[in-house]
């Protein structure tokens, strides 16, 4: 059962059963939006970047993005830098894998952003999404899509804090502009 | 501005990630390969070609055609690359051309990714080859450049890929030509499905989530594609089957974490498996000591900034409020790193038991010498994927050994450190008389165990002891016969063992770049051979330093790898032009040093050379045990 998150809803990390989770896993996808032009309709490719930034009490700590494909401790990895995006096909074209146990115990909150490394605007980009999944049985938990791409090159896409023993996932869903997360830096630290 | 390039040439790159446009008037296969500072690809991994198409921080097209574009990240790729070769190759048993002298120069084009040229080069002056290496993007110095190389091979992929070091280089361009002739057999070209990215897992043994999502595409020599027009694969000839997996785990009690078990990892044999095993420990030690050490570094920062929070206010440096605020910063402090020290313990507990298990299991090669492996050894078949060069340590647990494990053949030389300069406890405390001794010890050691990990006859040594002073810890490798010609002593047995070997790499390297590897001397000796220094630079003049420096630079690509045993500091005064030779080779220390740095977090690991405990016979005995397997295949 996916839940689909709207601007600032908060949904918290733990199984219905009770045990919290492990492993998760924050997807990227994505599609560039064809553009009417002289050869009729062709895409333009679109890289998009995901990146995660890991805070202790505020104040950044490490960061895991397509030139830092592994936090330090390990916890946190990036399956890799995708240039051009999805074909459209729902997958995930980047992804970000957390495992939750083992972020090291000063780690307290995990933002999560989106950035057009070729400089787009989201209006240019189709079907774009995040989605967080229970990397241990495959079940998306959670979806946030970029409804209404506008005239903006980054966004805000959620974090995971630690809420009491457990985790807890929060869309943000903010507007940025920059090329890599360093640019969004100002932005994110209200939302922390 | 575009620069032209003429071949030879290079050119500064001003970004890291790049565009590789390439046309030629015919279908081309674009690829690229990864190479070390050696110029050697590591493995049959470090190419993309079209079977399988993304690396991390490269892609190329899956198919041949007559325009390719190939995207490039500098920064993404691995650390130690130092050089991607872009290469340019005829498809094969399709109908075309089959030398680039058939059709106009292919040109290649270096631009930005807004499509801004940056370099450019026509790659002429080609005629028998079918395959060439046009471009060259290297590191020098921190930056990246190109270079227009045009260098072609008239013996095609396979010959270009074993010039780079690559042993499966027939089954890889066997591989490579499969998937072209797949891909060409398609009526329409088609865009290549999205499924077959690159996120793969970082490191063997990963969970993948994108594998388990979508069917992965079949490449890799293991299976190549059935669909192409010729099959390469020898008919009486299938891959290995994968040995099974060792069963799993009893399902162990809720809420802790399953027991280990030695070679539960993947790989094609146990061997393979026990290899990935012991490098995921390793990256497992490294990150979870980094995760605490990083928690205790914020712990302590965030105590002080607190701390000068409260006595930069002057109305709260002193009194109750003031002390209340210095306990509570404290307090919090205590708290953290309570905490992380409890995930540490927990993470290294779940190691050291992982250990248990996996380290009675090693075979030999990877096995230290108290292991009971070593009193059954019997003389392999074949070359084992890696070999232990002793035991890696942190101070967080120090009796968590990970086995240092590197890749035979050896890729690069080892240099013994006979001195102090590395200025550790353990050194200072040992006379250096002692370190000397040791520093032999050490080096008869490994030496010993690079012969017994080779099949018969496989591995030769050679020995410069030019003052003797090495003769008592040479003895078991000499009275069993593992050292066949005695140390080169003096000026004259240093020039004579070196002469000898720098003929060895001379012809070999001639005959592997001619692709005449079979009109080598019949009495050249074909074994991977091993040079053992002692003493350097004792014994050495100017024209045998520059010997030593040729086979250290050359020889690693033919089979000839030097160990040193040497202080730095004795042979300043040869100045600076020794530097490139230590920094090509591997140090490490006869006692206890903290001065290897693990790839993925940079600690600084304690190496612990692989010294034969006191009083055990076990070196002499395995190394009767050679002898004896040498007489009995009919050679001394």
């Amino acid at each position: 059962m996916t839940v689909n998150m709207s601007k600032g809803q908060a949904i918290s990390l733990q199984k219905s059963d009770g045990a919290s989770l492990t492993a998760v896993r924050m997807g990227l996808g994505w599609q560039a939006a064809p553009r009417r032009g002289l050869f009729g309709k062709r895409a333009k490719e679109i890289d998009l970047d995901a990146s995660a930034v890991l805070f202790a009490d505020k104040q950044p700590v490490d960061v895991v993005f397509f030139r830092h494909l592994v936090s330090d401790d390990g916890s946190v990895r990036h399956t890799g830098d995708n240039l051009v995006g999805g074909a459209g096909q729902g997958g995930d074209d980047e992804a970000v894998l957390v495992d939750l146990q083992r972020v090291p115990v000063h780690i307290d909150q995990i933002v999560f952003t989106v950035n057009s490394f070729t400089g787009q605007t989201f209006a240019e980009v189709e079907n774009a999404f995040c989605r967080l999944v229970d990397e241990t049985n495959g079940q998306e938990m959670a979806r946030y899509t970029l409804t209404g791409g506008g005239q903006y090159t980054a966004q805000i896409m959620a974090k995971v804090h630690r809420q009491g023993n457990g985790w807890q996932m929060t869309a943000i869903g903010e507007p940025a502009a920059g090329r890599t997360f360093q640019d969004l830096m100002p932005t994110i630290v209200p939302h922390l | 501005m575009t620069a032209e390039l003429v071949r030879g040439q290079n050119h500064a790159l001003p970004e890291t990630r790049l565009e590789i446009r390439v046309s030629a008037g015919k279908p081309v296969v674009a690829g690229a390969t990864l190479n070390d500072e050696q110029g050697r690809m590591r493995d049959a991994g470090w190419i993309a070609h079209p079977a399988e198409p993304q690396l991390p921080g490269l892609e190329v097209s899956r198919q041949a055609a007559a325009e390719h574009r190939l995207a490039v990240d500098l920064d993404a790729l691995p650390e130690a690359v130092h050089r991607v070769n872009v290469l340019l190759a005829l498809p094969t048993g399709v109908g075309g051309p089959t030398s680039f002298g058939a059709f106009p120069a292919p040109f290649v084009a270096v631009t930005a990714l807004d499509g801004s040229p940056v370099a450019s080069y026509t790659v002429t002056g080609l005629d028998a080859e079918s395959a060439v290496v046009a471009l060259e993007l290297y590191r020098r110095q921190g930056v990246w450049k190109v270079r227009a190389v045009g260098q072609g091979y008239a013996g095609g992929l396979a010959a270009m890929l074993h010039d780079q070091g690559l042993p499966e280089a027939m089954q890889l361009a066997a591989t490579i030509n499969e998937a072209v002739a797949a891909g060409l057999a398609r009526a329409v070209a088609a865009a290549p499905p999205s499924a077959a990215r690159a996120d793969r897992p970082a490191r063997p043994g990963a969970a993948s989530p994108a594998a388990a999502a979508s069917p992965a595409p079949a490449s890799g020599p293991a299976s190549p594609p059935a669909s192409g027009p010729v099959s390469y694969q020898h008919p009486s000839r299938r891959p290995a089957p994968p040995q099974p997996a060792p069963a799993p785990a009893q399902p162990a009690p809720a809420g802790s974490p399953p027991a280990p078990v030695a070679g539960d990892a993947s790989g094609w044999s146990m061997d393979e498996r026990l290899y990935n095993q012991v490098w995921s420990m390793f990256e497992d030690m490294a990150r979870t000591v980094a995760a605490y050490r990083s928690a205790v570094d914020f712990a302590d920062s965030r105590r002080e900034q607190e701390l000068d929070k409260v006595l930069s206010d002057p109305r709260t440096r002193v009194g109750p409020v003031a002390d209340a605020a210095r306990d509570e910063a404290r307090a919090k402090h205590a708290r953290l790193v309570e905490q992380a020290s409890v995930v540490l313990d927990r993470d290294l507990g779940q190691l050291v038991a992982e250990s248990a298990v996996v380290e009675p299991a090693l075979p030999a090669a990877f096995a230290r010498w108290d292991n009971p492996v070593w009193q059954a050894y019997e003389v392999p078949m074949e070359v084992p994927m890696a070999l232990r060069l002793g035991d890696l340590t942190l101070p967080e647990r120090s009796d968590l050994r990970i086995p240092m494990l590197v890749r035979l053949p050896l890729d690069r030389g080892l240099w013994i450190d006979s001195g102090r300069s590395g200025g550790s406890v353990e050194s200072a405390l040992v006379g250096s008389d002692e370190l000397r001794r040791l520093a032999a010890e050490t080096a008869v050691a490994i030496a010993a165990r690079l012969v017994a990990v080779y099949p018969v006859d496989d591995f030769t040594l050679n020995v410069i002891d030019p003052a003797g002073s090495a003769a008592t810890s040479l003895v078991p490798l000499l009275e069993s016969g593992a050292l066949r010609q005695p140390p080169g002593v003096g000026a004259s047995g240093v020039n004579e063992v070196l002469a000898k070997l720098t003929k060895r790499v001379d012809l070999v390297q001639m005959a592997v770049r001619s692709g005449a590897t079979e009109s080598l001397p019949p009495d050249l000796d074909t074994a991977e051979q091993l040079l053992i220094v002692h003493d350097f630079p004792h014994g050495f003049d100017d024209r045998a330093v520059t010997q030593l420096r040729y086979i250290a630079d050359e020889g690693p690509a033919v089979g000839v790898n030097l160990l040193m045993v040497a202080d730095r500091e004795e042979a300043q005064a040869y100045g600076p032009v020794l530097d490139p030779l230590w920094r090509a080779l591997l140090r490490i220390t006869p006692v206890p040093d903290d001065h290897l740095a693990d790839p993925w977090v940079g600690h600084a690991w304690t190496y612990e050379p692989p010294l034969v405990p006191g009083g055990s016979q076990v070196v002499p005995q395995v190394l009767q045990r050679v002898a004896t397997a040498r007489q009995a295949y009919g050679r001394r």
